[in-house]
């Protein structure tokens, strides 16, 4: 166009273009949040993803990750085809191969060692949300070595909730946005149930007379809106609490209604130190109920009974004269003892007695004078009829910073305490469950054990919930039957699996070697391992007398070119998230809300355009090659014709399929019913979701609500209808304890029983992480952990040429203070320095941190070649990993054994445990961090070119023939929170 | 030089940010990267996208940093930062193709992608930093408010709001007219003590940002600490051996 200088052109502005060809709805998968996405297809490429406002997690809103999504999809570094190694292991080598010919060869190895020792397959799958397929596979193929990523992610939340309350925080459980009056945070990972709680911070903040109390050693993200910010000591949250309940115990601000109706706080325990059953309920000889002393008819009765007026405290003696008290006296005899005062705990948490006292007293004031009631009528699981219902609003939430420390799980147990004794769970204002959950404590559900026969399937699923010593998978000689040592009396109650010990515990041949590790997206060679260099070597050592690698087979499927891909014999390339089926299944990890259940499908928005195909697919492709029962026909042939079939007609039980919506063969029954061939598309035409809203009777009080319960029963999620009690005393940890301290059948090898005695307490117990306590805390005085950028998810933010945009090189942040006294400033390098190894590191001073603590985001630093990037990319160049310094090992035993990293009890990878210290770099040492690896071969030649991306350049939006221009059109107005501004 | 409408818009289409709910989680900007990259100025050109340094045209972004208040604490800020529209538009007086231009129907300010040299004299202009510059395509581009996004009849109804609105998980960012007093924006900057950003500029920005809310302290006017009634389990024994609650 040709430019007169002397008029001004006017621009033709087109306002309603044409923007779509067509809109599908779908799951994001972006990260672990599932939010409903709507997604825009123009020309066959994808325009736009919006969220979803009709879905229940997200309500139409989307993070940064969802709406990087096509950058997601059209990244560099996808998988093109399989790929069959040709150099050694960690060079990179491979030559494309036919998908017939990928399928063969695994088909032979699998097969082989189904044949001889099904448990010489380790499949350990990572952040995909498919476990009710995997876990099923793996027992049809019989081996017991099977996991998902939980053991090195938050299992110590799952497994202290789910022994405690039969919930937990997340999937399992969320604040009552709607009602609370004062909300806890803990140490929060900002991608799990992203939106949902970004959604009810805007809520709160909106809403007068509410607070938001964020505990957490970094003052970012929520923290940063939070109206009190405790910048607590790494891993003493667990005191925190403890002080806390030490506050309203003395205080007497206890709901002690709640605490009789609804939890074990009046069960009597033995008290008999030495017997057999010293420390477990006091129980009826017939019914084996547990008794309580009843102090109207000064008698011992069921404890479950009516009308009774159950004692707190007190010595009785059962009628064969033993002596038993409630189990709320010890937890008051725990609890209020002197080293638990605020004044006495100050100085290790950091956090000072005012401000201890003052939440204390703000928690009592809230929970107890701001009570609110709903008008709701309900009826309790004893028949009674309830004309409101009543809600103490304090809630409480928690995550990583709880979970990765080798106390987290009698932490996180401590916040439920506290959230029980306040009477805060599951009523109005307070901590909800989210169906299915409640579940009985612990669920019933056992882990598998090894069969010892080939070509078996197991009993049931790998991973359960030990309630006993006999429940533990342990040979004879009380050694691990399963290669991560889960199950085991190193790590009880490790209900996830212990993925980040695999690789380790494979090459050391301990407790024994195995054949073929077959792993799914999970960057295990790189940010999902402690160790990197180890892992690396572990994953490249020759056995010297075979000559075969130590771990002689990988597969490994992801769709994107990680780090973990040149360790692998066989690569199976998985599509994108926008390429494929999937379900999130009420058999797996839901995405239901409190008030509802709810299940949900993506489906295929784009067509694969490359020799890619979905790991589910491959999977179920595997199983019918392998012969595997519920995945072949009568006659050998596929039962699945692909993951959508698996989906739709799978049968778990004989009226439960993957999804809960339109069951039977006409859609016509919800929740439970005979499969429906047609099941997907009702899934499509109502946005790829389903939900079932509870009744208003049902929502609350669960554990005890006699409609809920009976829908749950009703829905296949519980199996039975009877209360739910809150465990305040835990007596499974006790029978853990009693067989280290020689009981029962099943005594622990006596090199664990100190450990068994010490950390299998009935009720929480605080203790320093075990990195203060082992490593040298002078020589190391600092904490050190990472955080996730809410815009990136692990490692998969990197690839992204949006997102990388806003993070790529991640610095260690640490206190101006500390920074003053070692001579740093910004962007300086330093050494960061652990028991274990250091890397370099560059700085950055802030202010909003516990001044002993320095912390990173987590996963931007990446290894040269890896992930479509160049190698010159800050990534790989000034972005580092704390995973470099963190060993996989505690120290030495005095007989020189090394437990895992972990959680004695739960087996969680404690990452956040770590110790440092920090030294300036010299002149010399500066630009590069360290450890650097070698380059990896870049996928594709075009590597280091520059490239310039004009990502819808083609797609721009036309015009359409109705579109007005210029003229004034009406607008719509959005004003969010206006349910708020009413009361204002 | 560019004229402003002769006649002010009566229509002030805007944002109103709420710097108290903001968590600086960038939904906003790649959502707005997301819709305006095949948008009215698509596409928004990435440079380097895989390299050493990856750098791209972004309309809307979020900073957070560390600032000491006025009572001498440090305090986190999330900053969402995307053009003003602003009544006195700098950006539009100093261009010298009419390229840069403000609507008269509604207040947006847009940039004419035919007419724009190039010339980058509205980047200088903008006190905000609100003007992207695509060194690929040579010319100067800018948040448009989603000018094809607002009023598109080939949307459903709830996606007829700028990009980075309806993303917003807090529900930080609301849209309207702050022309007419009495839209639900304009009542939100008056309830809230809304305020422009860098006044002393006299440009007149159209958007506003919301303050963070006073702090709800600890115990505010209230009873101070517990008051004990126990000082140790002995005495909790004595004090609650006679506790009759029934089931």
């Amino acid at each position: 166009m040709s430019i007169n200088p002397f008029t001004t052109i006017k621009e033709d502005v087109a306002t309603s273009t044409q923007v779509a060809d067509e809109v599908k709805t779908s799951t994001c998968y972006m990260c672990a949040c599932r939010c409903g996405i709507r997604v825009y297809l123009k020309n066959g490429k994808v325009r736009f993803i919006e969220g979803n406002p009709d879905h229940p997690i997200n309500k139409g809103v989307l993070c940064a990750k969802g709406s990087a999504g096509i950058m997601q999809h059209y990244s560099p570094a996808r998988l093109t085809a399989p790929l069959l190694r040709v150099g050694e292991r960690g060079e990179g080598k491979f030559k494309e191969i036919s998908w017939e010919e990928a399928l063969s060869i695994a088909t032979g190895w699998l097969a082989k060692v189904r044949s001889t020792n099904p448990n010489q397959l380790a499949f350990f799958t990572g952040r995909d949300q498919s476990q009710s397929l995997t876990g099923w596979w793996s027992q049809q193929y019989g081996s017991i070595n099977h996991a998902a990523h939980g053991g090195f992610c938050s299992v110590n939340m799952a497994a202290a909730g789910l022994y405690t309350i039969g919930g937990s925080f997340w999937e399992f459980g969320e604040v009552d946005w709607e009602h609370t009056r004062y909300f806890m945070m803990f140490g929060v990972a900002e991608d799990h149930d992203s939106n949902p709680i970004k959604m009810g911070l805007g809520k709160l903040k909106n809403r007068e007379n509410t607070r938001f109390v964020s505990v957490n050693p970094v003052r970012t993200g929520y923290s940063a809106i939070a109206d009190e910010w405790v910048g607590i000591r790494p891993g003493t949250d667990g005191l925190f609490v403890f002080s806390l309940i030490h506050e309203l115990l003395k205080a007497e601000k206890i709901d002690w209604q709640y605490l009789v109706r609804y939890t074990n706080a009046h069960w009597l325990v033995i008290q008999e130190p030495g017997a057999s059953d010293h420390g477990l309920f006091l129980r009826d000889r017939e019914s084996t109920r547990p008794l309580c002393y009843d102090s109207a008819s000064e008698s011992l009765v069921d404890a479950s009974s009516m009308n009774i007026t159950p004692a707190f405290v007190g010595n009785y003696e059962s009628a064969e004269g033993r002596k038993v008290v409630p189990a709320f006296q010890l937890f008051t005899e725990r609890f209020l003892q002197a080293e638990y005062a605020p004044d006495a705990v100050a100085d290790e948490t950091g956090v000072s007695a005012e401000q201890i006292k003052g939440i204390a007293a703000d928690l009592a004031r809230v929970a107890f004078e701001e009570e609110i009631e709903l008008d709701v009528k309900w009826t309790d699981s004893f028949g009674r009829q309830q004309d409101k219902m009543i809600g103490r609003p304090v809630a409480m939430h928690a995550m990583r910073g709880i979970s990765a420390h080798s106390n987290g799980f009698h932490t996180c147990r401590a916040i439920h305490l506290l959230q029980i004794l306040l009477g805060s769970i599951d009523v109005p204002g307070g901590f909800r469950y989210k169906p299915p959950f409640p579940k009985p404590i612990p669920p019933a559900q056992k882990p598998a054990g090894d069969t010892e026969k080939t070509n078996t399937p197991l009993g049931s699923m790998p991973l359960g919930f030990p309630a006993a010593p006999g429940d533990l998978r342990t040979r004879s000689d009380g050694s691990p039957q399963r290669i991560d040592k889960a199950f085991s009396w190193e790590y009880p109650l490790s209900i996830h699996g212990m993925m980040h010990m695999v690789i380790h515990n494979a090459w050391k041949a301990d407790p024994y070697p195995i054949d073929t590790l077959f792993m799914y997206m999970a960057n295990m060679a790189w940010n999902s391992s402690m160790n990197v260099p180890d892992t690396i070597r572990y994953l490249t050592d020759i056995n010297e007398e075979t000559g075969e690698y130590k771990i002689p087979r990988i597969i490994y499927s992801d769709a994107y070119y990680s780090e973990t891909v040149p360790y692998a014999d066989l690569i199976l390339p998985d599509t994108t998230y926008l390429e494929r089926w999937d379900c999130i299944s009420l058999l797996d990890r839901p995405i239901c809300d409190a008030d509802g259940a709810a299940d949900a499908i993506r489906q295929p928005v784009v067509p694969v355009d490359r020799n890619v195909r979905p790991f589910q697919d491959v999977l179920l492709e595997l199983g019918a090659r392998l012969g595997l029962p519920g995945m072949v026909r009568q006659d050998g042939t596929a039962r699945f014709s692909d993951y959508a079939d698996y989906i739709a007609n799978h049968m778990r039980t004989d009226r439960l399929g993957p999804l809960a919506g339109w069951r039977g063969v006409n859609g016509e029954s919800d929740l439970t019913g005979p499969a429906n061939p047609d099941q997907l598309q009702h899934y499509i035409d109502n946005g790829c979701f389903w939900r079932h809203e509870l009744t208003p009777s049902q929502r609350y009080y669960k554990f005890a609500n006699r409609d809920y319960l009976d829908f749950a029963q009703k829905s296949g999620w519980i199996g039975s209808n009877a209360p739910i009690v809150l465990q305040l005393y835990s007596e499974p940890m006790q029978r853990f304890r009693l067989a280290a301290e020689g009981h029962g059948y099943y005594p622990p090898p006596l090199e664990h029983r100190e450990r068994i005695k010490k950390y299998f307490d009935p009720l929480p117990l605080y203790y320093p992480p075990f990195s203060s306590t082992e490593d040298d805390t002078e020589e190391y005085p600092l904490h050190a952990l990472s955080q996730r950028p809410m815009h990136m998810y692990h490692s998969w933010g990197s690839q992204n040429a949006w997102l990388r945009q806003i993070t790529n090189v991640n610095y260690l942040h640490i206190h101006h203070d500390l920074a003053l006294s070692l001579d740093l400033e910004d962007e300086d390098w330093a050494w960061l320095c652990s028991s274990h190894a250091r890397v370099k590191v560059q700085i950055k001073r802030v202010h909003g941190v516990n001044p002993d603590t320095v912390w990173t985001w987590n996963a931007i630093g990446k290894r040269k070649g890896s992930w479509g990037l160049d190698e010159k990319a800050p990534e790989s160049n000034q972005g580092f990993l704390l995973n470099h310094i963190i060993s996989e090992l505690l120290p030495p035993r005095t007989d020189g054994y090394r437990y895992s990293n972990s959680d004695p009890v739960t087996g969680q990878a404690a990452w956040f445990d770590l110790r440092v210290k920090l030294e300036k770099c010299r002149a010399d040492e500066c630009g590069q961090t360290e450890p650097q690896f070698d380059t990896l071969p870049a996928q594709k030649e075009a590597g280091t070119e520059q490239i310039v991306l004009r990502y819808g350049e083609e797609l721009k939006d036309k015009a359409t023939s109705t579109d007005s221009g210029n003229t004034l059109k009406e607008h719509r107005e959005f004003v969010t929170h206006p349910e708020n501004k009413a009361d204002e | 030089m560019t004229c402003l409408p002769k006649t002010e818009s009566r229509v002030k289409l805007g944002l109103v940010i709420d710097l108290d709910i903001c968590v600086g989680c960038h939904a906003c900007s790649t959502s707005c990267k997301e819709w305006n990259t095949s948008g009215h100025s698509a596409p928004l050109t990435d440079l380097d996208a895989y390299g050493e340094h990856p750098d791209g045209v972004w309309f809307n972004r979020v900073h957070s940093f560390e600032v000491t208040n006025e009572s001498g604490e440090s305090v986190s800020v999330n900053f969402p930062r995307s053009c003003l529209h602003c009544e006195k538009a700098p950006c539009v007086t100093v261009c010298p193709t009419g390229a840069s231009y403000k609507r008269e129907e509604d207040g947006i300010v847009l940039i004419n992608a035919d007419t724009c040299i190039g010339c980058k004299l509205c980047s200088w202009a903008c006190p905000y930093g609100a003007r992207e510059y695509d060194s690929d395509a040579g010319i100067m581009k800018k948040c448009t408010l989603c000018v094809d996004k607002i009023y598109n009849e080939n949307l459903p109804e709830h996606s007829r709001v700028p990009a980075c609105v309806s993303a917003c998980p807090t529900g930080a960012r609301n849209f309207g007219d702050l022309g007419d007093e009495n839209s639900g924006v304009s009542k939100l900057v008056k309830e809230r003590d809304g305020f422009e950003l860098m006044p002393e500029q006299e440009c007149l920005p159209v958007n506003r940002y919301l303050p963070p809310r006073k702090k709800q302290i600890q115990n505010e006017a209230k009873d101070g600490f517990l008051e004990y009634k126990v000082d140790s389990s002995e005495n909790a024994l004595l004090r609650w051996i006679d506790k009759a609650l029934s089931r």
